[in-house]
């Protein structure tokens, strides 16, 4: 699967996509492919305010259960309610409709510290190879 | 130093095959093929087919034979006959389990052992320390790749590649036979809570007998499986994991494991231990529990009652064939009823779980 050249992603697996102050949090086609079947999510609650890299959720597939982390210091503005009822989509569409969360960035200069899809493609080609 | 893993005859046809490859037991084993989800439900319904060359062995040979297996493991296997296997303990004098096995009566003064991976050395000396009988103790692990095929369908797809008579051969038995023209100790045993078999027979045909039965189950449904699936599966038939349910701090009648004590077989180790627990009552002791939500338990994770820890889980899981959450935890003996109420510390919060019967999952029988 391709990683969005329009995203930026984190050393911890998420990407979050940016309008203005506005962005939409996941995490990576990689990520779901390392937990395998994805049975369950726990996601934070509207209003809640996370610092950057600060866990914000949970998510576990049948073998492992692996921290979601804030790429970025945010306010959850919505959060995918349909994920919560079929965490299977996070193995079917993680770029796309299972979305996590919408937040409103706090300071979106520190978008600069996270990766581009070419910088993140060659990170997990990296990790692989550990 | 962290030690090299180790790697079964098929590690490159698994790695071919496109398998999550992870560390277990100081081995590198396949984890899942296609996913831990459809491969537990290929076996829950037709068939899987597992690498778990990873098993160790160990042969007990001599005219006391016997008289060894008898004194280091819990079951009688005096009982045994030639071409029956039982499932067993190795047992500390203390009544706690140094690893669980299966015992194979391969001749009256011959006996093939198989323990899990991680335990394959410990066990090996363990059993050599303890052999004051005249019998010889050999670590085979070498000498073995074992593949387990298990299903509904197993049997079908076996009997396409053997002319060995499968039907005939009872659940805890085995028989020398060739499958696909290669020599094979076949036994019907498993850990998936399903009908199958597992299979023991020289590396060098480790592909080619791999392939083979590929082959064979295609039109049957027969997947690869991984030890993913494989821990869920035995989970959902509440067979014991080493490091899990059973170790050297918790005894057989905890686990839930009392019809494998014979305390009236004669001397072994940990017998005086057993019967003064069997005495006294156990004050511990293994339960299953389903959860109430959507959340997982997890091993290790904490039970409470009543606000008050009482207990840890020793494997929790999303079971795929009953669609629910279950586990399995250590509770004082008391609080060992079905139907009370626990909870399960998840994270910050306290899950709300029902104690159930067990087995999880109890196939079908016709």
């Amino acid at each position: 699967m391709a990683y969005p050249i329009n995203y930026r992603y984190s050393r911890e697996h998420e990407w979050i996509r940016v309008e203005d102050d506005m962005g939409t949090v996941g995490i990576t086609d990689h990520a779901q492919k390392a937990l395998g079947d994805i049975v369950y999510l726990e996601l934070p609650k509207v209003g809640d305010r996370f610092q950057a890299m600060q866990p914000l959720g949970t998510v576990e597939s049948v073998k492992a259960v692996s921290e979601i982390f804030s790429p970025v210091t945010c306010e959850v503005l919505d959060v995918n309610a349909e994920l919560t009822s079929r965490p299977e989509m996070l193995n079917q569409d993680p770029h796309g409709a299972a979305w996590l969360v919408k937040v409103r960035l706090s300071n979106p200069a520190e978008l600069e510290s996270l990766m581009s899809a070419e910088q993140y493609q060659q990170y997990v080609a990296e990790e692989a190879e550990k | 130093m962290r030690q090299p893993l180790r790697r079964t005859a098929l590690n490159a046809v698994h790695k071919q095959m496109g398998a999550k490859m992870v560390p277990f037991g100081g081995w590198e084993m396949p984890v899942e093929f296609s996913g831990i989800i459809q491969e537990h439900l290929a076996v829950r319904s037709r068939a899987g087919l597992f690498d778990v060359s990873h098993m160790g062995e160990i042969e007990v040979h001599g005219r006391e034979a016997l008289g060894l297996v008898q004194y280091v493991t819990c079951n009688d296997a005096s009982r045994l006959q030639v071409g029956q296997a039982q499932y067993s303990g190795l047992m500390y004098p203390q009544g706690t389990l140094v690893d669980d096995l299966l015992v194979h009566k391969l001749a009256d003064d011959h006996y093939l052992l198989v323990v899990n991976a991680s335990n394959q050395d410990r066990d090996f000396d363990w059993i050599s320390e303890q052999n004051r009988f005249q019998a010889s103790v050999r670590n085979a692990g070498g000498d073995y790749t074992q593949l387990a095929i298990q299903g509904p369908e197993a049997i079908r797809i076996l009997e396409k590649l053997t002319g060995t008579e499968l039907a005939a051969l009872r659940y805890y038995w085995f028989r020398r036979g060739r499958v696909d023209g290669v020599a094979c100790l076949i036994a019907r045993t498993g850990y998936t809570g399903e009908d199958g078999f597992e299979i023991y027979f020289d590396p060098a045909e480790s592909e080619r007998l791999w392939n083979a039965l590929l082959a064979a189950g295609t039109a049957h449904g027969l997947s690869p499986c991984g030890l993913g699936a494989r821990n869920t599966l035995r989970l959902e038939a509440k067979m014991a994991l080493y490091g899990h349910e059973i170790d050297e701090t918790h005894t057989p009648l905890e686990a839930d494991l009392g019809w494998i004590c014979k305390l009236d077989k004669g001397q072994f180790l940990g017998r005086e231990a057993l019967a003064r627990q069997k005495q006294e009552g156990v004050r511990r002791r293994l339960v299953g529990f389903q959860m109430s939500g959507p959340a997982i338990a997890r091993d290790g994770y904490p039970v409470y009652s009543d606000g008050v820890e009482v207990g840890y889980v020793t494997s929790g899981s999303y079971a795929p064939f009953l669609k629910k959450n279950i586990g399995l935890a250590y509770l004082p003996a008391e609080m060992g009823q079905v139907g009370r109420e626990i909870q399960i510390g998840i994270r910050n919060q306290r899950a709300g779980a029902r104690l159930v019967q067990t087995p999880f999952y109890k196939r079908p029988r016709n």
